[in-house]
């Protein structure tokens, strides 16, 4: 781009807005048709100096087209916005999406070609966002072309970009190949074929990088004997670049292309490459590799998986590199589970669980923990026995690690095992870890385990609930951090919904309402936002005999924000009172509170009266 | 640009890292006292696989001692020697081993470096690839995801006691006076260049330090490369930039990029231009930028005193980018602006002078007392103070409003007095200007009110 073409670009951009702008003025003016000016008004704001006022009227766009109508859109509306190009990048971005939904508004499909000069204008700017978001644009549109006009159109386009002299065009051009490729008679379609090509081997690696990501897309689209003949040698002189990111790229197409091919071809067209990517030297193709391990296993089929995938799954397991044996962990479930069925057990327990056994005692806390929230996946896949002979044990030592994460993530996935063994195999030790997690140091831990506990209870039964965990819930009520406080009263409200309005009048309800006479304040306002999450599961019967008391009694607390707080909560569980209790008691005290010194007080007992409707 | 930047699309994802770990992010926002509680080894080495059968290294004569017959046959056979890895994540593996191949990287560099007529032509494939073998290797995953150069400490490259000296080597060959760029450049290929500049992005900054002077050698030395080594400097920039947000070696390739335009010849290749209007400034965006910001503001600068002609094209860029949410580099771009005004064309400085200064009178009424600050003190800079002079017709009329508002409205009494000083050197330059705009000032708050 050369100074004098942004320059004149700008000289451009301006002659033509003011053309329309007063154009459209003076239209509204003469006929006294008030109808046009916001529309005038809009187009103006397209030339604010305001990025902001700019880009609202370029997201109004649409209402601008349908004022002017199809044929001023095509004329006037289109060469504008082609020339603004030169602007800030949201703008543009804004622009690019805009476009891709404009095809009614130039004429229909008819017209749809309209858009393309703006649209690769887009395509071609510096910023990934913007350009992808023009591309994105194009291809929707490009379904929208007749195959005439595709031929006449877009793929001059597509090979306009193809061949543009900065890298930006050329990887735009990438991701158009496939959406034109299906429609186009078969003399474009080598053509097309042989710009893939050279894009493929493009020497900046940018390029190479964008072909590579497009590569298994493009294969879908393509008929099989040039997927053999010409995407393999692609896909081979990718997977071996020089350049570590084009060949993880590589590893995703792989999975698409596997797909394509039928089983035969798989052991010599693409297995050779695929071994080598799992043997790469660089650790982000190994990682590729693991990453996407179940989807090409799905894509080679059970044979191969047994020869090949297994012992690269060992292999990824004992990588070097943490980051890789940590997606190889994550994926051990998935691997497992879509083993070939007569070979499963035997391929686990002999090459898979072996590895498993090392991670749980990996070096790195990631790795622990990407393994232990799968694991227990694996005890549905092996059944009973196994996983109480060689499982549990695994199980037991994860609880029992030093990173909390760990732990919490074996808690999480309880129910896995629940099915299988039941849970009291594990509750032996379950209750030390769970004990040590809600008393974690850092209050975010404490908050995950929380999370958890209304599954565990569930697990455990209500009984050993109360033995054991139920004072570490109410312990958490005081909590000295407020976020701990909020989810210890939302896990009450949960564990009375699994066992109760009965079993919380006879041990939460009381408890709670015990800390309404705390001298600390704030456990005084944990009360109230217990009654408030817990009034509905407990019903009318508990609501209006316990709680309701307990409310009115705390609207001559000293402090403000517990008078407040009343008169929330008295809002709140309102809906759950009769009208009797709401006239008789609730009312008397939200009038008093009304006139309280404290302007709060007043304007939330005000507000609990209008919403009651007590006034 | 910083306000839409979403997160590069790009699938090389595995740079990113492992993701937070849940217990951290419950609320959405990892904690860095957590990232700092993590346990972390403060060494990484990156050596991929260790050879297998690990050879027992055993001691070869001094090449000092060593009868001038037999010198290159020792010299060669040492080189052969330093290229056996050792594991230094175990620290007291194979010590006797480890010990040998410094000793004899240590003779290598002290005879490289001091004693003439070693460097005969069949040991240059043998030393290249003694550097080769030991340099070249993929990077480790950083320990920290997110890694924040300014903050955190970098994690320091573990076999680094012979890394240091294969560098060391490498550099005596490069800059030894026996060196012949004509055998080098037979082994030292595009390929070699390409594995090299992938180095700079260790997070050792060390290493760093190493691999810019040797690849500034390289490209004093070997100028059949000086092309190839630009385009792949700016394809790892456009990568940086628009794809990963991350290379640790900016900084350092700047550096090495602000000799080389330096010596760019006149007039200027529209590679260069390219180079300057599509790579340098887009560089600004970056939001590591404070790390390497000294050295792109020097190569900016370079190239205007190259030729002014681009001074237009400069100046629009810095204002396209202009940071909207970061004043920490609202100040950095003060800063450039401020060299890039020291050293403008007056002829220049007309055709950019609207468009500055009303970014620069959006800078005074900027609430963040430093953006401000910064900007009102181009009134302390003789020369910027005479370019304004000269164009104070245009100049006070961009500025006045902002001035006049500001020096009423800002909470920092500082930038308030320096305003009343801007203010009174504009009354001094010309008074008749100051009251027309004062008096009309005056007239639109009225019509306002």
């Amino acid at each position: 781009m050369t100074l004098t073409v942004v320059c004149f670009s700008i000289w451009l951009c301006l002659v033509s807005l003011y053309g329309l702008g007063t154009c459209l003025s003076k239209m509204a003016g003469a006929d006294g048709d008030d109808s046009l000016y916001p529309i005038a008004v809009l187009i103006d704001e397209l030339r604010n100096e305001d990025v902001q006022l700019r880009l609202n009227s370029i997201k109004k766009l649409s209402t601008i087209a349908l004022a002017l109508g199809v044929e001023r859109t095509r004329t006037e509306l289109l060469p504008f916005l082609t020339d603004t190009i030169y602007d800030e990048d949201e703008v543009l971005l804004a622009l690019a999406e805009q476009l891709g939904n404009f095809t009614m508004l130039v004429g229909g499909p008819e017209y749809v070609h309209c858009l393309l000069p703006p649209l690769e204008s887009l395509a071609t700017v510096e910023e990934t966002v913007v350009r992808d978001k023009a591309v994105e644009s194009l291809r929707k549109i490009s379904q929208e072309h007749s195959p005439v006009d595709l031929e006449v159109h877009f793929e001059p386009l597509v090979k306009r970009l193809a061949s543009g002299d900065w890298f930006t065009s050329r990887t735009s051009a990438c991701g158009l190949f496939s959406v034109c490729y299906p429609r186009v008679s078969s003399t474009v379609k080598a053509e097309i074929r042989q710009h893939f090509r050279t894009l493929c081997s493009d020497d900046t690696p940018m390029v190479r990088r964008a072909a590579a990501s497009k590569l298994g897309e493009f294969a879908k689209v393509l008929e099989l004997d040039y997927v053999k003949s010409d995407i393999i040698s692609l896909f081979t002189a990718l997977a071996s670049d020089e350049q570590d990111s084009v060949r993880l790229l590589a590893v995703e197409a792989c999975v698409s292309i596997a797909t394509l091919l039928p089983q035969e071809d798989l052991e010599t067209l693409v297995m050779p490459t695929l071994r080598q990517a799992a043997e790469d030297k660089s650790w982000r193709v190994r990682y590729m590799v693991a990453d996407k391990f179940s989807e090409l296993q799905k894509a080679v089929g059970p044979e191969i998986t047994k020869n090949d995938l297994v012992p690269a799954f060992q292999n990824l397991l004992k990588d070097c590199e943490a980051e890789v044996r940590a997606a190889a962990a994550n994926k051990v479930k998935e691997f497992c589970e879509n083993l070939p069925e007569d070979s499963r057990e035997q391929i686990i327990m002999t090459h898979i669980l072996p590895c498993v056994k090392e991670l749980v005692s990996d070096t790195n806390q990631h790795v622990k923990s990407a393994l232990a929230s799968v694991i227990m996946g694996l005890s549905t896949i092996l059944g009973k026995d196994n996983t109480v002979e060689h499982l549990l044990p695994l199980f037991l030592a994860q609880l029992k690690d030093e990173c909390p994460e760990v732990r919490l993530n074996i808690i999480s996935n309880l129910d896995c095992v629940n099915e299988v063994i039941g849970i009291r195999q594990l509750s032996q030790s379950l209750l030390p870890a769970i004990v040590e997690l809600a008393e974690d140091a850092k209050w975010r831990v404490r908050l995950a385990i929380i999370e958890y506990m209304p599954l565990l209870a569930g697990q455990l039964g209500v009984e050993f609930f109360d033995e054991k965990l139920n004072t570490l819930c109410m312990a958490w009520l005081i909590d000295h951090v407020y976020a701990i406080r909020e989810a210890a009263t939302c896990n009450l409200m949960k564990l009375v919904e699994k066992f109760g309005a009965e079993w919380a009048q006879n041990t939460i309800v009381p408890k709670v309402l015990g800390m309404a006479n705390d001298p600390n304040y704030l456990h005084r306002m944990t009360t109230l936002f217990c009654i408030n999450a817990l009034s509905e599961a407990c019903g009318q019967e508990i609501t209006t005999k316990q709680m309701l008391p307990v409310v009115l009694k705390m609207s001559n607390d000293q402090v403000a924000n517990v008078r407040f707080n009343v008169a929330k909560s008295l809002q709140k569980i309102g809906p759950v009172l009769d009208s009797n209790a709401l006239q008789t008691e609730v009312k008397p005290v939200l009038e008093k509170l009304a006139t309280d010194t404290d302007m709060d007080v007043k304007y939330f007992a005000q507000e609990a009266i209008s919403v009651l409707a007590l006034a | 640009m910083e306000t839409t930047k979403l997160p590069p699309s790009s699938p090389s994802s595995p740079t990113t890292g492992f993701s937070v770990p849940s217990a951290e992010k419950v609320d959405g926002f990892p904690r860095r006292s957590m990232r700092r509680a993590r346990q972390r080894r403060s060494h990484s080495s990156s050596q991929f696989r260790y050879q297998s059968s690990q050879v027992e290294l055993t001691p070869l004569p001094l090449l000092k001692d060593a009868p001038v017959a037999e010198l290159h046959d020792l010299f060669c056979k040492k080189l052969q020697q330093c290229c056996v890895l050792f594991d230094f994540l175990d620290c007291v593996a194979d010590l006797k081993g480890k010990e040998i191949k410094r000793a004899a990287l240590n003779e290598l560099v002290e005879s490289v470096a001091t004693s003439r007529g070693v460097l005969i032509e069949p040991l240059y494939p043998e030393a290249i690839k003694m550097i080769s073998v030991n340099i070249f290797r993929t990077l480790p995953p950083s320990e920290n995801p997110e890694f924040d150069p300014e903050e955190d400490e970098p994690t320091l490259e573990a076999s680094w006691p012979h890394l240091q000296l294969v560098y060391e080597f490498f550099l005596r060959f490069l800059e030894s006076p026996d060196f012949q760029p004509s055998m080098a450049k037979r082994y030292v290929d595009q390929k070699f260049v390409l594995q090299l500049l992938e180095l700079f992005d260790s997070e050792d900054p060390r290493e760093r330090e190493y691999l810019k002077t040797i690849l500034h050698r390289v490209y004093g030395k070997l100028l059949g490369l000086r092309a190839y080594i630009r385009k792949q400097i700016n394809n790892i920039f456009l990568r940086f930039i628009y794809e990963t947000e991350h290379f640790n070696g900016v900084a350092e390739l700047l550096e090495i990029l602000g000799s080389i335009i330096n010596g760019f010849a006149l007039p200027l290749k529209s590679e260069h231009k390219q180079f300057l209007v599509r790579v340098l400034i887009p560089l600004h965006t970056a939001k590591s930028l404070s790390i390497f910001h000294a050295q792109l503001a020097y190569c900016v600068v370079q190239f205007m005193e190259k030729d002014a002609t681009v001074t237009e094209y400069i100046i629009r860029g810095l204002l396209k980018y202009w940071p909207k949410t970061c004043t920490q580099k609202e100040v950095m771009f003060l800063g450039e602006i401020e060299e890039i005004l020291d050293v403008i064309e007056p002829s220049q400085f007309i055709r950019v002078q609207e468009p500055l200064f009303k970014q620069i009178a959006a800078c005074i009424s900027s609430p963040h007392f430093q953006v401000a600050e910064r900007a009102l003190y181009f009134w302390n800079n003789e020369y910027i103070l005479s370019l304004i002079e000269e164009n104070c017709q245009v100049i006070l009329p961009l500025v006045f409003a902002t001035l006049y508002r500001v020096s009423k409205e800002h909470w920092n009494q500082t930038i308030v007095s320096l305003i009343y000083n801007v203010l009174k050197t504009f009354m001094e330059m010309n008074s008749k200007l100051f009251d027309d705009l004062t008096a009309s000032y005056k007239v639109e708050k009225q019509k306002c009110v």
